[in-house]
């Protein structure tokens, strides 16, 4: 066991130190800046195109005191919805040709006028297009009239309730589990090719002949996770994103986990490993089998949509911790770390979680042990003459002999 | 000074040991039961043509693969990777991290086997200074010659002072310098008590270096004994050139004799050379020029493989 992880960890220094001190590193660690500057970039784009498109304006050619009565009455309905979309008003004076004016502002396309609003607060007229904004008009017409019509609630708030605290919690679970599914997808293809290198410049003999395959099966993943914690740790330190989120109360703003924040937080760096080791031992034996650069961009594809298969069995986890789909996905290794860190976001027992990490750390050295033979059995041709149907036929064949 | 073997090979005296194996791809048949006894601190070489199954027994001897059948025992282990960190390897294919400083490619390898990296780059500095190759030794593998970079594998597989250092084709790919050096070098390290197992098809280095070999041909052992022993099963051949091209020494021929040029060849007759000699003699043939040749591994190799061997063998060196 001692030579088993001395010689993992020979392999695993050489790799760490080749894939860290390397120049390819420097993009490694930029990659996640390229989706955020382009989600920026887009979705300021989009927001802006959104916001002059999706509004809907109200031409008003009502006196000023009337307009400012309805105006008040708008901002009071738009704060009431938390920023969901409500008519926006613009008020234009009366001018003296009133029909003249309702035509041109009809064909304005600075702003996009959708309907105009004529007469007065106690005579209101709607011209153009009608759908959801004509409600929302009449709605807040009625609110203008009469201001003392908004009913007298008495408010007791409470800290939460726990109908807003399991949807909140699974918010966190949802959250947790999306971070953890980005960024092991952003590793995989690193893990596949991991083999590569030593297959294509022959060094696998030297170190077939050295060490155990098991060593080289470890070394390689536990490099891989120290490069990725390294990325991780980077990521975080630079993280502007994360500086956003908190200056905005973003993290804050997130209920907190059933376990609470420093358990659940220590619980994902537990199932990132997990997950990170569980899938990266089934890449890496997927991989070890491609003899090409080629070969594993081929599989790439299909390894990526079994990902996304597998964060969409975990997702069944939130929101329904017990439900039968939940535990099988909590059952399913390659599933287990995702749908356990929703569990933590949304239910407080340990016992569970604990099983679950070790049942995790069986299926990565199980998983391990099924690669590296499968690796000596298929790459170095090493293992039993025959394959053992073909033993079983032969053995048939005797016995029916005899 | 000699390194210090374990108890069961001192007792055993065989470094490496194999009985009947056998290793089959599909339903090819690559080795087809080889047997073998490599005594301890002999310099041991496996002869034969390329697609013999010497690079395969090679590789099942010291655990890369496993037989299909029979028995191996490396160091007094019968799991050949549980002696791995007292036996060093060079493969056919040779194989470097080409980013790897030459200095760290040494001591990588000698870590493998379990030396603290710290003192595989002391002692890496040293066998690139015992080799020349002092200078190169903080230059990356890529920056390299094929032949320097040979060199830093060998010395990445005597890094770590192994018992037993097994070498596929160490020759290959060297020029004839370097492979005096490797000759050199091997005969050292065979001084201080270390077993040397090399794969050739080059006879020569054969039959300058080792004291035992294993002539392998389609996947069997056809001779396994000591050169003297390969030599031995000829017979010693006799050149004779005579002024009389006939009379009664002809008598004295054997049956086999043939003709080469102005030249009678043919097997020294078992009675030895005086009776030969005292009938031709008698027989007037005027003896020009008489030469008993004591036959040459490669004319042992032809008669116990087969011409049919060293035509492939003669194949491929002109190929290479």
């Amino acid at each position: 066991m001692t030579r088993l992880l001395r010689s993992a960890f020979v392999i695993g220094r050489r790799d760490f130190q080749a894939t860290v001190l390397s120049k390819a590193f420097i993009f490694f660690l930029l990659g996640p800046v390229f989706p955020l500057l382009l989600g920026g970039v887009f979705g300021g784009i989009g927001a802006k195109v959104a916001s002059q498109t999706e509004q809907p304006v109200v031409a008003v050619v009502w006196p000023q005191e009337d307009y400012a009565r309805l105006s008040d009455a708008r901002d009071q309905l738009a704060e009431a919805m938390h920023g969901a979309t409500v008519v926006k008003l613009v008020h234009y004076a009366p001018a003296s040709d009133l029909k003249a004016q309702q035509q041109r502002l009809l064909a304005s396309r600075e702003p996009p006028v959708r309907a105009v609003l004529t007469g007065n607060i106690a005579t209101p007229h709607f011209t153009g297009a009608v759908g959801p904004d004509v409600d929302q008009v009449e709605l807040i017409i009625a609110n203008a009239r009469d201001r003392n019509a908004e009913p007298d609630l008495a408010v007791t708030p409470t800290a939460a309730a726990s109908g807003s605290v399991a949807k909140d919690q699974a918010v966190t679970g949802q959250i947790g589990q999306m971070l953890l599914f980005f960024l092991t997808i952003l590793l995989s293809g690193m893990v596949m090719s991991q083999l590569i290198e030593e297959k294509s410049n022959k060094i696998i003999e030297v170190i077939a002949a050295a060490v155990p395959i098991d060593a080289l099966f470890i070394g390689k993943l536990f490099a891989m996770l120290a490069a990725s914690i390294v990325g991780i740790v980077v990521w975080i330190s630079a993280g502007a994103l994360l500086i956003q989120m908190l200056n905005n109360g973003g993290v804050r703003s997130l209920p907190s986990p059933a376990v609470g924040w420093p358990a659940f937080l220590g619980l994902g760096v537990v199932y990132f490993g997990m997950y990170y080791l569980l899938l990266g031992a089934a890449f890496l034996t997927i991989g070890a089998q491609a003899s090409t650069v080629r070969e594993v961009q081929t599989l790439s594809m299909p390894v990526t949509f079994a990902q996304v298969l597998i964060f969409g069995f975990a997702a069944t986890a939130v929101g329904q911790p017990n439900s039968a789909e939940a535990i099988a996905a909590a059952v399913f290794p390659l599933s287990s770390p995702m749908a356990m860190l929703a569990r933590a976001a949304q239910d407080p027992a340990w016992v569970p979680q604990i099983v679950a990490i070790v049942w995790q750390a069986v299926w990565v050295a199980l998983i391990l042990r099924v690669g590296s033979r499968l690796f000596r059995k298929t790459v170095l041709k090493s293992g039993p003459r025959t394959k053992w149907w073909r033993r079983a036929q032969k053995t048939l064949d005797v016995g029916g002999g005899v | 000074m000699l390194r210090q073997v374990s108890q069961s090979v001192a007792t055993s005296g065989l470094a490496v040991e194999a009985i009947d194996l056998v290793k089959d791809f599909g339903d090819t048949r690559a080795v087809n039961g080889v047997s073998l006894a490599v005594p301890t601190g002999s310099i041991y070489g496996l002869l034969g043509p390329n697609g013999a199954g010497k690079t395969t027994t090679l590789r099942m001897l010291i655990g890369i693969i496993d037989p299909s059948s029979g028995m191996r025992r490396v160091l007094g282990r019968e799991q050949p990777i549980d002696a791995a960190p007292e036996i060093g390897y060079l493969p056919e294919e040779r194989g470097l991290y080409q980013s790897m400083h030459a200095r760290e490619a040494i001591a990588f390898m000698g870590a493998l086997r379990g030396l603290p990296i710290a003192e595989g780059r002391r002692r890496a500095d040293d066998l690139l200074e015992q080799h020349g190759l002092s200078e190169w030794g903080k230059k990356s593998i890529r920056s390299l010659s094929k032949g320097m970079a040979q060199t830093v594998q060998l010395l990445g597989a005597i890094v770590h002072r192994p018992m037993l250092i097994v070498l596929d084709e160490p020759f290959s790919g060297l020029d004839a310098i370097n492979q005096g050096r490797l000759e050199e070098m091997i005969r050292r390290e065979a001084r201080d008590g270390v077993t040397v197992l090399f794969s050739t098809h080059v006879i020569a280095h054969a039959e300058r270096l080792c004291e035992r070999i294993a002539i392998i041909a389609k996947g069997s052992v056809a001779f396994d004994g000591s050169v003297a022993e390969a030599r031995g099963r000829l017979r010693p051949i006799v050149r004779l050139r005579t002024r009389a091209s006939d009379g009664p020494w002809r008598a004295a021929m054997p049956a086999n004799a043939r003709c080469e040029g102005d030249e009678l060849v043919f097997e020294l007759p078992e009675d030895g050379p005086e009776p030969l000699l005292k009938a031709l003699i008698d027989g007037g043939a005027g003896i020009e020029t008489l030469a008993i040749e004591r036959p040459g591994l490669h004319d042992a190799f032809v008669s116990i493989a087969g011409s049919q061997a060293l035509a492939a063998m003669g194949t491929q060196e002109q190929v290479k």
